[in-house]
């Protein structure tokens, strides 16, 4: 596998805002890569300048070594499922998926032979005379997908496709895209705001924000490795500490000493030296708490806390804890030799532990981001609904 | 509860008021009477002498040539300022859009003017083609105002996918942005049409000897006093615009049933 779409320091401007600030991104080929930010992060316009709809104001495109910089859209060998399909109203269909031959010129034989291979691939074989306004919103996006794919393009775009399916729908389209990607493998770009969405489909996400890539890596090293307090909170939930280290004790571990909180044990990746700033991230599901004082372990980290808040979701439960000015967010999973116990109650004093190979140091933060994780449930007043995407675990 | 006769009342009050001289002129126009007042019996001598008119046929076929001339022109030109007036936006654009609203809120009376000052001082000859100027003058206007009514949710991605599939922008323009405009052009045309064919005081005023449309006829004809010719012909429009409306009405309804 060799790099096969490059974008070479691309920057785009409009007016002061700087939408796409010098990214410098490769793409495999056959991948799925997915650009994966918040709103207004610049997704779209990567995207419609690797589509042609946009000029860079500098930076180069490549596709397969070829400079596709100042190419008008219709000479690439690209395609894209916009945001919103843009089906065309007056056409059926068939006529919508057959358009990109037409225009080109092809023979009518060949049209006719690719677009039934087309339906049938999206399974619209019936409703391939159907109105594109009659479709429901699944098939309105396989009708794209098709249009598109009849062009045979290199690289498919996809400028969030499901954002506008519902919850089921989504999941079902996800895997049908899935599925697709293996059977015709091609490289698909895949924009998204959604991080499960990203998760579960790429082989290689890069998370943006305000125009600039924060990190790019495969899912599980982004999850577990974030290099910024933006990505951390981004993708799932997490636990931000500040501190700084107070002792080295070996080559891998070291002790931080976290103000209002407690000293603790951490994995010393980033070679820190007595005296450094850390700023650490904890996911939720990293820390567990018990009744019982759990057994002293290399590497165990135990601290006395008091339980604050309980929401129960079926596939775990979400504690909050206090120790002074931290409060803490954990999941429990449910296990069956449990059950029989005492639930965990309110202000119940319990011990928290972790392994300090959980913790996670960041290169960068910044305060703002701690916004981006989950507030309980009495913060953020009459609204008790946990966050969407653990909804989606269910 | 007793409902109330009122609205019924002026609801019926209101139609009369629209409708009797409507009913009076169809009337009138069978009235043997030469002078429109009292029954004197039935006569279709006003529509045979309707028919005899060359000159009316002559007036008719102006009107029309023009009506048709400045609804093509205008069409071509309305649809490309509209075009430019919603692709760019800059300051410009702005003064753009009130020149080509202006015509529309220009008194006629003012427009007939301007304009015939405008084709003497060039020294033109007034006649069919001055006429045929004017109309387009004013078309353009109401074809641009309509078809950018219809670009304003005009879902401009549909050009970025047709591009993206490969089309031209030629292509892109002739198979998508053109099919899906094509309805807003056309109704700018149907009203540019029926403008043209209706207006009397731009083209009173720059008319010049020889050169009638309908409107101008009729009303010399009223100043030579004739009449019940007049109210026959005046049916015989009447009757036509009923025709159209009921066509144009029972296809929309045949379509909303289909889908
Ligand atoms: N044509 C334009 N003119 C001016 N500003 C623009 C234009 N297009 C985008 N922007 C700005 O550039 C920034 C990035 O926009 P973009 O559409 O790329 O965001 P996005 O990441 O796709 O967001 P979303 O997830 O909401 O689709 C935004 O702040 C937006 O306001
Ligand atoms: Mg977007």
């Amino acid at each position: 596998m060799h790099d096969y779409l490059v974008f070479d320091h691309l920057t785009k401007r409009y007016g002061a805002l700087k939408a796409v600030d010098d990214v410098s991104l490769s793409i495999e080929q056959g991948s799925i890569f997915s650009l994966l930010g918040p709103s207004g992060c610049g997704k779209t316009t990567l995207l419609r300048m690797i589509a042609g709809f946009e000029k860079p104001d500098s930076g180069r495109i490549l596709l397969n070594g070829r400079d596709i910089t100042q190419l008008p859209p219709n000479q690439r060998q690209v395609n894209t499922i916009f945001q919103n399909y843009a089906l065309f109203p007056h056409l059926s269909v068939c006529e919508n998926i057959a358009f990109g031959l037409k225009v080109t010129g092809h023979r009518k034989a060949d049209i006719e032979r690719e677009t039934l291979r087309m339906l049938e691939l999206v399974q619209l074989e019936r409703h391939a005379d159907s109105k594109v306004t009659e479709l429901s919103g699944g098939q309105k996006q396989r009708t794209a997908i098709a249009r598109a794919l009849i062009k045979k393009p290199n690289i498919l775009l996809l400028d969030e496709p499901l954002a506008a399916l519902d919850l089921k729908l989504r999941q079902r389209m996800l895997m049908e895209l899935d599925l697709l990607h293996d059977e015709i493998g091609i490289t698909f770009l895949y924009v998204t705001h959604d991080q499960s969405e990203a998760m579960s489909l790429s082989d290689k996400i890069a998370v943006m924000n305000e125009g600039h890539i924060e990190q790019v890596g495969t899912p599980s090293q982004i999850y577990e490795a974030p290099c910024s307090s933006f990505v951390a909170a981004f993708i799932g939930d997490t636990n931000f500490f500040d501190g700084a280290v107070i002792e080295v004790k070996d080559s891998e571990y070291c002790t931080v000493r976290i103000g209002g909180f407690g000293d603790v044990l951490c994995y010393n990746d980033k070679k820190l030296r007595v005296g450094n700033p850390v700023h650490l991230s904890i996911r939720p599901e990293k820390f567990a708490i018990s009744r019982n004082l759990p057994e002293q372990r290399k590497g165990r980290n135990v601290l006395s806390v008091t339980v604050d808040d309980i929401v129960y979701l079926g596939t775990h439960t979400k504690y909050w804890v206090l120790l002074n000015d931290y409060r803490v967010e954990i999941n429990q999973q449910h296990m069956r030799y449990q059950l029989d116990q005492i639930p965990i109650k309110h202000n119940e004093q319990v011990w928290l532990y972790w392994n300090a190979d959980d913790g996670y140091m960041l290169e960068r933060y910044c305060e703002d981001d701690e916004e981006m994780v989950f507030q309980p449930p009495e913060e953020i007043g009459d609204n008790p609904e946990p966050t969407e995407q653990h909804n989606e675990e269910e | 509860m007793k409902r109330s006769i009122i609205p019924l009342t002026v609801t019926l009050l209101t139609l009369l008021f629209f409708y009797i001289p409507i009913i009076l002129l169809v009337a009138q126009s069978f009235n043997a009477s030469r002078y429109s007042g009292a029954w004197t019996g039935f006569t279709l001598e006003w529509y045979a002498r309707l028919f005899r008119d060359r000159n009316i046929w002559m007036a008719l076929r102006n009107s029309l040539a023009i009506g048709l001339g400045a609804t093509t022109l205008s069409m071509v030109f309305g649809t490309t300022a509209a075009l430019a007036l919603d692709r760019y936006r800059s300051r410009l654009q702005r003064t753009h859009y009130i020149l080509i609203y202006m015509p529309l809120v220009i008194p006629d009376i003012l427009m007939g003017m301007c304009l015939l000052l405008f084709f003497v001082s060039l020294g033109m000859k007034l006649g069919l083609l001055t006429i045929f100027l004017a109309h387009v003058t004013f078309c353009i206007s109401y074809v641009a105002m309509v078809v950018l009514a219809r670009l304003q949710d005009f879902d401009h991605s549909l050009v970025e996918a047709a591009r993206d599939l490969g089309a031209t922008r030629r292509q892109a323009a002739t198979r998508v942005l053109l099919p899906l405009l094509a309805p807003g052009i056309l109704s700018g045309g149907l009203l540019a049409f029926t403008l043209s064919i209706d207006d009397f005081v731009i083209s009173f005023f720059v008319a010049g000897p020889g050169a009638t449309t309908l409107p101008i006829y009729i009303y010399s004809m009223i100043k030579h006093g004739a009449p019940p010719v007049i109210n026959a012909l005046s049916t015989i429009l009447l009757f036509i615009t009923f025709a159209l409306i009921i066509t144009a009405q029972m296809l929309t309804w045949k379509k909303e049933k289909t889908t």
